[in-house]
């Protein structure tokens, strides 16, 4: 058996087969399966909002005869948004009621969340925010935008990346220099600074699946340029070896050259890159929402929702659910860099990190 | 030496060009200009509106503007913000130092925390000493800046141990000399950690890395087959060649702690360059973007500068590439 081969077949089975990485792995399999099925998951809708319970706290449970409940709260003091709970009033959970209407994957008309109470009262798992809106709900809405903003970028900036990259170091010469010097340029502004201008010079008025296509535009504009100088090097090394000249000598063509010899050297290093670079995806967008100029209400986006726990209110009375989208990014990043660390341990191990 | 640097300082031109040409382009794009906010006034006549645009140019396309403001600002002049009603240049006079101040602190906080947790963890690797600060190294990591920073405010409203944010408190100008640096330290002392953190887990877990290529060296067992103290082997021997690719990506921590102070000073409300960029971006008070642009690149630059000298001066193999 040819150990490379078997080596490459397993690469996924190694990965699990490391604590961290099955940990990695499962925590984003889970993060995206809610986002996948966020609409299912979630009681209400992104902007449904309730005017008479801002600043809810989370809600109780309990158990009654007819199952598990939620406690009710009674509005205490509307200028502090103190909620009391009411002794002995309690709302019966139901499993699967027909809620407001929405189309699961896009496509699937449906009517059905997996929890609910009496349309009355409200369930508030995380709970509300300034406008008595779910962030339990819009957690999950939420998660939608950040979790593919970086799987949509990282696929465009490798794509950017590879060509230009791949046919610097191919070819050499002024696209050569062309595209190190415009990489060089680049990298020597501050990220955050080119992305502010570049978000200004596009501000006019957008709907928000525009401003979503933007910012992943934007984020890729910048990703590119680190990926293209890695590529062009280990294309410039990978074209020194005998088997790219063999390839030319028999007469391929350059594209196929790239397409079918080169490209497969270079894809464990992609694979790597792709889960180390995804986390500056997920939180550029966080940054730019955060800063109010990426995706805008009524919309739901984790940078979005912690610029709403900004106010001076949040931190008095002690409104801690309103930083819940904080840790949902934090636990996404980590386990993107997690997964990404594993990998390249077990790709690579001259690059050993955990333990050498 | 000083062909170097003067090479390098040569290289700042092109860059400097290259990135305001770039910034002036985009933010042309953006419908509406510095002015607009000034035709919704109702005292201000048309006339004199038209005599504005014409006086800053604005009626001509923006290469000739640029090369207007190039102009300019070859003889001194950087223009006028029309937000704070003063001269650019004096605009930044007045936020340089804020954020100057508030990188060097991050900076040093970041160097004297990294340096003894990452030899700690380098030297009793695998304990639980190690695998604690990997941990934590790797928390920090993946903890988004402006979320730590309304982590820190949040915790400065609950306990009240630190103020809410700015530079000084509002009795700043009747403190004794004294009493006004302690004031500024304790506003400090939030951003800096906040800023400050980020750069801990990155040089402690390349330190460590480093530590333990360079222990395994002949030259280490050399010396502690002569007998030499532990101290001295660690701290001597190992500590200055591992210490080497920490400077080399100085100038990167530089570029980072620039990025990252943006979103912090703007959380923070902390009186910075980064929150001047970022409303002058807001209100497109294009003097003041362009200026700033330029300073955050010419610090950019200078710290790559310093850390390739410093690396140098350290590492006696090290030779400055004269071409």
């Amino acid at each position: 058996m040819n150990p490379v081969l078997t080596k490459r077949s397993g690469l996924w089975q190694q990965v699990i087969a490391r604590p961290q990485g099955a940990l990695a792995l499962g925590l984003l399999g889970f993060l995206y399966l809610c986002a996948l099925f966020a609409p299912l998951l979630a009681p209400y809708g992104p902007g449904d909002q309730d005017l008479q319970k801002p600043y809810h706290p989370p809600t109780g449970f309990t158990w009654t005869q007819d199952g598990l409940a939620v406690r009710l709260y009674e509005n205490a003091d509307p200028t502090q948004a103190l909620y009391r709970p009411i002794p002995g009033k309690t709302a019966t959970i139901h499993w699967f009621p027909a809620g407001h209407p929405y189309r699961l994957f896009g496509l699937l008309p449906c009517r059905r969340h997996l929890f609910g109470v009496e349309p009355p009262q409200k369930i508030y798992l995380l709970g509300s925010d300034s406008t008595g809106r779910d962030v339990f709900s819009r957690l999950l809405y939420g998660a939608q935008v950040s979790l593919s903003i970086g799987l949509i970028g990282i696929s465009i900036s490798l794509g950017v990346g590879l060509i230009a990259g791949g046919l610097a170091g191919y070819f050499g010469g002024w696209f050569d220099s062309l595209v190190m010097r415009t990489t060089e340029l680049l990298m020597a502004i501050p990220g955050l600074y080119l992305l502010l201008a570049l978000r200004g010079a596009f501000a006019s008025q957008f709907g928000s699946g525009e401003v979503y296509l933007l910012i992943v535009v934007i984020l890729s504009f910048l990703g590119w340029s680190g990926a293209a100088r890695v590529i062009r090097g280990l294309t410039l090394s990978l074209r020194a070896q005998t088997f790219v000249e063999a390839a030319i000598v028999t007469g391929l063509s350059p594209w196929r050259i790239l397409w079918r010899h080169l490209l497969p050297n270079l894809a464990s290093y992609l694979l790597v890159a792709a889960a180390l670079s995804i986390p500056g995806y997920i939180l550029g967008e966080a940054a730019l929402s955060f800063l109010g100029i990426g995706i805008q209400e009524p919309s739901a986006s984790w940078g979005l929702m912690l610029a709403q726990a900004q106010e001076m209110k949040v931190f008095m009375c002690n409104f801690w659910w309103l930083l819940s989208p904080g840790a949902a990014v934090f636990v996404t990043v980590a386990a993107f860099n997690l997964l990404g660390d594993t990998l390249r341990d077990v790709i690579d191990p001259h690059f050993r990190t955990s333990d050498r | 030496m000083v062909l170097f640097v003067l090479r390098r300082l040569l290289f700042l031109i092109p860059l400097l060009l290259g990135v305001t040409l770039l910034v002036f382009f985009l933010m042309s794009l953006t419908p509406g200009n510095f002015l607009t906010p000034i035709k919704a006034q109702r005292d201000i006549s048309p006339e004199l509106l038209v005599a504005l645009e014409k006086g800053f140019g604005l009626d001509r396309p923006w290469y000739t503007r640029y090369f207007l403001w190039l102009r300019n600002v070859l003889q001194g002049d950087f223009g006028y913000s029309w937000t704070y009603k003063i001269a650019v240049v004096d605009l930044l006079w007045q936020r340089v130092p804020a954020t100057l101040l508030l990188n060097l602190t991050s900076f040093a906080f970041a160097w004297a925390v990294a340096i003894p947790l990452g030899v700690l963890a380098a030297v009793r690797r695998n304990s639980w000493w190690d695998r604690a600060t990997a941990l934590l190294a790797y928390a920090s990591l993946s903890i988004p800046e402006f979320f730590l920073a309304l982590l820190a405010i949040y915790l400065a409203a609950r306990t009240g141990w630190f103020p809410l944010g700015g530079l000084t408190s509002i009795e700043h100008e009747f403190f004794s000399p004294l009493g006004r640096a302690l004031d500024i330290a304790h506003h400090l002392i939030l951003p800096t950690l906040v800023l400050g953190l980020g750069g801990v887990a990155t040089l402690m877990r390349i330190l460590r890395a480093n530590f333990l290529d360079v222990i395994r060296a002949e030259y280490v067992t050399t010396a502690r087959a002569k007998g030499l103290p532990e101290n001295v082997v660690i701290w001597r021997h190992v500590f200055r060649n591992a210490v080497n690719p920490l400077l080399s990506c100085l100038g990167y921590v530089v570029a980072g702690l620039l990025s990252g102070s943006l979103l912090v000073e703007n959380v923070m409300s902390y009186p910075g360059l980064g929150q001047l960029i970022y409303s002058a971006f807001i209100r497109q008070d294009q003097f003041v973007v362009l200026a700033s642009v330029v300073l955050s690149c010419i610090l950019l630059v200078l710290g790559n500068l310093f850390s390739d000298i410093l690396l140098a001066w350290v590492d006696p193999r090290v030779r400055l590439p004269v071409r």
